[in-house]
């Protein structure tokens, strides 16, 4: 197997006397998705804001193409590729989908600090990251109006726009019906699609056994599983976030 | 928005209702203009509508600077005694010290020059703004909180500083930034409505003013997403000190005289303006465009009904009932958005 993307060595994190995270060890590699699981307060949202470089660790390291990173906030982590769709998307209702895509990132002309908003070169780049997520989100419309199938492309297009390698989505498909979470299983298709390492926390059997390649489970702060979506099935997967299996 | 209904999805029928409460307050500003014209000729003198334009410009200055800060999901009560201070120090610099205070014409001043005294007046609200945004994203007091104490501490600042009495009498070059006009039109509403534009362009057109936006439309997502929320905030204040301190000078130049007592209760008439034009108070929704109608509109409808000699108790009333209104119109209208 190649060398992993980034790879975590006895990640702990702890809030006061909470053990979020025990000496966790994961590895990502190029172009998978793998799924996490576990139950509420496993630990998962942790993960997710370590990696995204909210939360710095206890302790352990990070490596990064074989290189020790410290990611001191989301945008030093967003530098090196990784991007985020948090739970509840972190998008600005009173703004259009264009705007959210851009926000912090927005695309200027002129020189500072005379700058201003290109808003047609925003709205087309939009547009076809849109497109290229199949989804029928219009650039110029208020996210405001948007069903929650819509909502999750602009915050996925907004993971497009730099040349993210990793993108770790919370729980995607926890507030939408049914109808949307296949668009969101196909929104996270298109990213496999172009090569991009999809970390996918969900609590829906079905959502990780049909997009992820590989499964990994926390229980209390501790990895107890971490094998090929093939060689396991929703029943230990349930057996092992509800602890009836010890390990896998 | 104009905005079209994703394919597949049925046709919204267009909705009047959101054009009607969009432009609830310019039609409301267009037809009080129409009834006071039609009750009272002199309403529409030329005089007289730069007489009402002339009396806006130092609300709708405050006005300009309070839409970005309540943009943010702020607010500032300082406003009124930011100005008082601000307007006693330009008043000071003016004239050189204290010395001669009460001295009237220009002649003997042995003051700074008029560009000195007016940076001083905005030194002093930049000052005031950066103090009390340090104070809301630093302690994490809340701005209700934080400008109610700039309410009373700048006036207390004003009051000491001035010993209770006016400085009063500058130099003709000092007046004619109150006075003065050019081609009939008074200088500060010049200002106002110069002001006005670039802050409607700042807040549209520039990255800045979108951070403004974001930050009051959800502040977690914004910094999530790198804008750095802290100055947005720090900086809202700073824009509306900036407005006090113009504003103080252009008041100051006006009346000849600053006085600690100088806009008491101002704040009330500046929040005003900015919510019946459609600024929300909760952040993220609003525009300069709505706070000049605003403006206008309060200051229209106390001219008109001065004009037509009803009593001021009654503007009261109806101020009072125009802003209850606009905003029960808003939250209706964003009801019936979200759930479209
Ligand atoms: N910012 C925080 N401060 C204190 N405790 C936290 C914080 N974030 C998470 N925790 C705790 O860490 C544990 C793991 O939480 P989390 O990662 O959100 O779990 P999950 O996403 O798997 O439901 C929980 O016990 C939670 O209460
Ligand atoms: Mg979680």
């Amino acid at each position: 197997m190649s060398a992993p993307l980034i790879e975590f060595r006895g990640i702990s994190k702890r809030f006061g006397a909470i053990h979020a995270l025990e000496q966790l060890d994961l590895s990502l590699h190029a172009g998978e998705t793998v799924g996490l699981m576990g139950d509420n307060g496993a630990g998962k949202s942790t993960l997710v804001r370590i990696i995204a470089g909210n939360f710095q660790p206890s302790t352990g390291q990070i490596l990064l193409d074989g290189q020790e990173v410290h990611f001191s906030d989301s945008t030093d982590a967003r530098d090196r590729g990784i991007e985020v769709v948090y739970q509840d998307l972190a998008l600005c209702d009173n703004l259009t989908a264009a705007d959210n895509v851009f926000l912090g990132r927005e695309i200027k002309r002129g020189v500072w600090p005379f700058q201003w908003l290109d808003y047609g070169a925003m709205a087309r780049r939009s547009a076809e990251l849109f497109a290229e997520l199949k989804s029928e989100t219009r650039p110029r419309d208020e996210v405001r109006q948007m069903s929650g199938g819509q909502r999750q492309a602009v915050a996925i297009a907004r993971t497009r726009l730099a040349q993210s390698r990793i993108v770790l989505m919370d729980e995607p498909t926890a507030a939408i019906s049914v109808r949307q979470v296949a668009e969101v299983l196909d929104l996270i298709r298109r990213l496999k699609d172009q090569g991009v390492t999809v970390v996918l926390i969900s609590h829906r059997m079905p959502d990780v056994f049909t997009v992820a390649d590989r499964l990994v489970v926390l229980r209390r702060g501790n990895k107890v599983a971490d094998k090929k979506i093939a060689d396991s099935s929703p029943e230990e997967a349930t057996g092992l976030i509800t602890g009836a299996i010890e390990t896998a | 928005m104009s905005t079209l209904p994703p394919p597949g999805e049925p046709v919204a029928r267009l909705d009047l209702f959101q054009l009607i409460s969009r432009w609830a307050a310019p039609l409301f500003l267009l037809l009080l203009i129409l009834v006071f014209a039609l009750l009272e000729p002199r309403f529409l003198h030329p005089l007289n509508v730069l007489n009402v334009l002339r009396q806006v410009s130092i609300s709708g200055l405050i006005a300009i600077g309070m839409t970005f800060v309540i943009l943010t999901a702020g607010i500032d009560l300082s406003v009124g005694s930011l100005l008082a201070l601000a307007g006693l120090v330009c008043a000071w610099v003016s004239k050189g010290g204290m010395g001669d205070r009460f001295a009237l014409g220009a002649a003997e001043t042995v003051g700074y020059p008029v560009y000195m005294a007016a940076s001083a007046a905005i030194a002093v609200g930049l000052i005031g703004g950066a103090i009390q945004g340090l104070a809301i994203t630093r302690l994490k007091v809340p701005p209700f909180v934080v400008t109610l104490g700039g309410l009373t501490a700048f006036r207390g600042a004003a009051l000491l500083f001035s010993g209770g009495g006016p400085i009063s009498g500058f130099s003709a070059e000092f007046t004619w930034w109150g006075q003065g006009r050019i081609e009939t039109v008074p200088v500060p509403v010049i200002i106002f409505f110069v002001a006005a534009i670039v802050a409607h362009l700042v807040l549209r057109y520039t990255p800045y003013g979108k951070h403004v936006y974001a930050t009051g439309g959800n502040a977690r997502a914004a910094q999530l997403n790198g804008v750095a929320t802290n100055w947005i905030i720090v900086s809202v204040y700073m824009m509306s000190g900036f407005f006090c301190g113009l504003a103080a000078f252009l008041l100051s130049a006006r009346l000849n005289s600053a006085e600690a007592v100088a806009g008491s209760g101002l704040e009330l008439t500046v929040i005003a303006s900015v919510v019946i034009g459609g600024t929300s108070l909760f952040g993220g929704i609003g525009s300069i465009f709505g706070t000049v109608v605003g403006a206008l509109l309060i200051g229209v409808l106390t001219n008109g009904l001065v004009l037509l000699n009803v009593s001021s108790f009654i503007q009261q009333i109806l101020i009072g009932l125009i802003l209850v209104a606009a905003v029960a119109l808003d939250q209706y209208a964003l009801g019936r958005r979200n759930a479209a």
